[in-house]
């Protein structure tokens, strides 16, 4: 039943939970974003860093848990439970439960947002939220989970498309990297200690925090990737096999990464050098994906003069290609040596979370937002092209920024005087990275000054249409265009 | 490394590397899944969406390969399947050491010259004070301050007051070794009027005492309580780290609330030691620029 077109009658599909989490990314990018750009104020105008609650040490984790679980995690959700249905031609299984997905998601969030700028944190990085948040994580991804691969169950086409592979990927590794890495001892209803300690702590920790990025935020956004791409660009995806290849290749490599964070420290050498030589060969499956996202567009480069929104997801595979490039080469000692602790470790992440992760979801939701009110474009092309633009050179701006203060930091803490003391003093490093912590601001700005113009644009066309719950198979929506 | 582990990690690692490359060559070439030649997809679709049946291009093919390649070849070459040592031992620590050694010769004869010549006599030789004022912007500047004028809590260096003593001998011995003040807290023994006694007693020194009753309550509970380190005159001892009372230079400040929260709850000052991370002849420069900032 997989090629035929038998069934050719309107499905009926849950996008209610869909459109939630659409419109919630957008909310929460804003405030994910500005946050990020405060942030970035403190750190040219420390004056701004007013009080305990607004200051820069709890505005940090609230700015990644926000872009990265708020923003990112309602990406996710909103375009996994849109392509899950569509792709397997089949409504959300336990609709309910999806709903209790969204509240808890949004519980979730704004436990964060109370909890972290008033200082409570189990201190580790992204998995900051003190244990009954992370009790509640737990409990709504396992909801999630159930929601997922029991439509994948449900389906009504004989194979499973591959951004379902991707994303239930990145379901099942989330589960057990939330799990393992948040195991700790309560002392009391807000504090708790990590059951590991020394260099266990440090890997396990790492170990957690590579695999954030390449499964929460790298899987799972190829799993958009896969389904919107040929979609906006109305192409066949370039090559099945190497999506076969590519997947289980970056899924079973990307594990073994972590090490790379923990270059030149207590963790043994065995273990450091497992991590680079992994790192290493992750280079080809990261690459696996942009090449079939970009390539699909084969015979569809003309749109690109006049479809901003496949211009965001064209743009969002050249920043993946270019930071899963970056990445690699920054696991390697000493290149490491260099890079570690400095700024362009800064740069790297945002080049992924901007240039890819971010572009990625905005070119996604522009084809998605219209679909769910029963449209097929959204208010004004004009405004997606600003956005476009915004976005484009607020990122460009972060990322050189951040590549000519990390480097200048790197230099100038191993230049020696002939008497061998150290020439510059931490602290002219900080004077020294003065003006790239402005450009970097203003790269920041521009990029959330596109978010409100992409929230202006999504309020506009959701006055304009009207919630659509049902869509057609395959074999109609193409006799209807 | 236990040798179960060793193995573990070895054989952990292996199989992965070979199922890698497996799922890689497997699906270099294959048959088309669609049994239709003129059709160039798989024949699954997906909400409107096909697959075309391109194989994987070769160049990416050959950078997987090669990452491959480089990463087994690394993996013989340096440390990482268990307890296998590599090559040539390389590890991080021998790195270091190695890189130390370099600098030692690189820079030992620059810094040795220097050995020659006494604390006292470093103050006037310009190139020590250069190399001796680099070290303290590296090390000391981040608690004592730019030109080590000092911050609350952390003593000024520039001026005549000394803690644990400002003779060569006494600094040199400070950076190496660090310090540890331990003014006690005496809340409990003294109790709250106590504190506030003794408190009038100390502010008699700089004329500041407004309760003459108090001051003398204050000055024999000072004689049984304080005395033993800070001298019956008040005036410190440099052996205990005891600093002057009877001066205007206050390391935790010398407002009467000050001096009271000083008493109540104690103090624990701590000066780290730095003859684990610079040489001799680091500490003996250093000990040069500070003996010279107090003689400016």
């Amino acid at each position: 039943m997989s090629t035929s077109h038998a069934a050719t009658g309107p499905i009926d599909y849950s996008f209610k939970v869909v459109r939630y989490f659409s419109i919630m990314t957008v909310v929460w990018g804003i405030v994910g974003m500005a946050v990020g750009v405060l942030i970035a104020a403190q750190l040219y105008w420390p004056e701004l860093n007013i009080g305990p609650y607004l200051h820069f040490g709890r505005l940090r984790p609230l700015h990644t848990n926000a872009v990265i679980f708020a923003f990112g995690g309602c990406a996710l959700m909103a375009t996994s439970f849109y392509v899950v249905q569509r792709t397997s031609q089949a409504k959300l299984f336990a609709e309910p439960l999806a709903w209790f997905v969204f509240w808890g998601w949004q519980a979730v969030i704004l436990a964060a947002a109370i909890t972290l700028p008033l200082g409570l944190t189990s201190s580790k990085e992204y998995a900051e939220l003190e244990w009954p948040i992370d009790i509640l994580i737990t409990i709504v991804w396992v909801a999630y989970a159930v929601v997922f691969f029991g439509t994948i169950l449900k389906r009504r086409v004989e194979h499973i498309y591959v951004a379902n592979w991707f994303f239930g990927g990145f379901i099942l590794t989330v589960a057990v990297l939330h799990i393992v890495n948040n195991l700790e001892m309560p002392i009391s209803l807000f504090k708790s200690y990590s059951i590991y300690s020394g260099a266990t702590d440090a890997m396990i920790q790492w170990w957690y925090g590579h695999n954030a990025v390449g499964f929460f935020l790298t899987a799972g956004f190829l799993g958009i990737m896969y389904y919107f791409v040929p979609k906006q660009a109305e192409r066949p995806v370039y090559s099945y096999r190497l999506s076969v290849v590519h997947f289980w290749a970056l899924v079973g490599i990307y594990i073994w990464a972590g090490p790379h964070h923990l270059h030149y420290t207590a963790l043994p050498d065995w273990a450091q050098s497992l991590g680079m030589v992994m790192s290493l060969i992750l280079l080809a499956p990261s690459w696996g994906g942009m090449i079939n996202g970009v390539m699909t567009l084969s015979g569809a480069w003309h749109k690109l003069r006049t479809d901003p929104t496949l211009r965001f997801l064209v743009v969002s595979l050249s920043f993946y290609g270019m930071s899963t490039f970056e990445g690699p080469m920054m696991a390697i000692k000493t290149v490491n040596a260099l890079s570690h602790y400095t700024d362009w470790t800064i740069g790297h992440v945002h080049s992924g979370a901007l240039g890819w992760v971010a572009m990625v979801s905005i070119g996604a939701l522009y084809h998605l937002i219209p679909r769910l009110y029963g449209m097929t474009e959204m208010y004004s092309k004009e405004l997606i092209n600003t956005h476009f633009w915004l976005a484009t050179i607020g990122t460009v701006l972060y990322i050189a920024s951040m590549w000519v203060n990390g480097i200048t930091q790197g230099l100038m803490w191993r230049a020696f005087n002939e008497d061998g003391t150290l020439t510059y003093s931490f602290i002219d490093s900080v004077v020294a990275s003065g003006p790239g912590y402005f450009v970097r601001f203003l790269g920041g700005a521009l990029f959330l000054t596109g978010m409100l113009v992409m929230f202006y644009n999504m309020y506009r066309t959701i006055k304009m249409g009207t919630p659509a719950d049902t869509g057609r198979l395959p074999a109609t929506e193409a006799q209807a265009a | 490394m236990s040798n179960f582990w060793s193995a573990w990690i070895i054989i952990l690692t292996s199989v992965f590397l070979v199922i890698q490359a497996w799922i890689l060559f497997s699906n270099r070439k294959t048959p088309r899944i669609n049994q239709d030649p003129d059709d160039p997809t798989t024949g699954h679709e997906f909400d409107g969406i096909s697959e075309l049946e391109n194989p994987m291009p070769r160049w990416w093919f050959g950078l997987f390969v090669g990452t491959f390649v480089f990463g087994i070849g690394y993996l013989i070459v340096y440390p990482g399947m268990g307890s296998y040592q590599g090559l040539f031992g390389w590890t991080q620590v021998n790195q270091w050491e190695a890189a130390q050694e370099q600098a030692d010769e690189k820079y030992g004869a620059v810094l040795a010259q220097y050995m020659e010549y006494s604390v006292e006599e470093l103050v006037n030789n310009e190139a020590a004070q250069q190399t001796g004022s680099r070290l303290f912007a590296n090390n000391c500047e981040v608690c004592h301050g730019p030109g080590g004028g000092g911050n609350y809590g952390f003593p000024n260096l520039s001026d005549d007051d000394w803690i644990w003593g400002g003779e060569p001998d006494q600094i040199v011995f400070t950076l190496n070794n660090g310090r540890v003040a331990a003014m006690p807290a005496w809340s409990a023994a003294l109790g709250e009027s106590g504190i506030n006694d003794v408190t009038e007693h100390l502010l008699t020194f700089t004329g500041r005492s407004t309760d003459a009753e108090a001051a003398a309550r204050g000055e024999s509970q000072f004689g049984m309580f304080c005395a033993a380190c800070h001298g019956a005159d008040a005036k410190g001892n440099h052996l205990l780290g005891a600093p002057n009372l009877t001066d205007e230079i206050w390391l935790y400040g010398g407002s009467a609330d000050s001096i009271k929260h000083t008493l109540r709850n104690g103090r624990a000052g701590v000066m780290p030691k730095f003859g684990d991370t610079l040489s001799e002849e680091q500490i003996h420069l250093l000990a040069g620029y500070v003996y010279g900032l107090s003689r400016q």
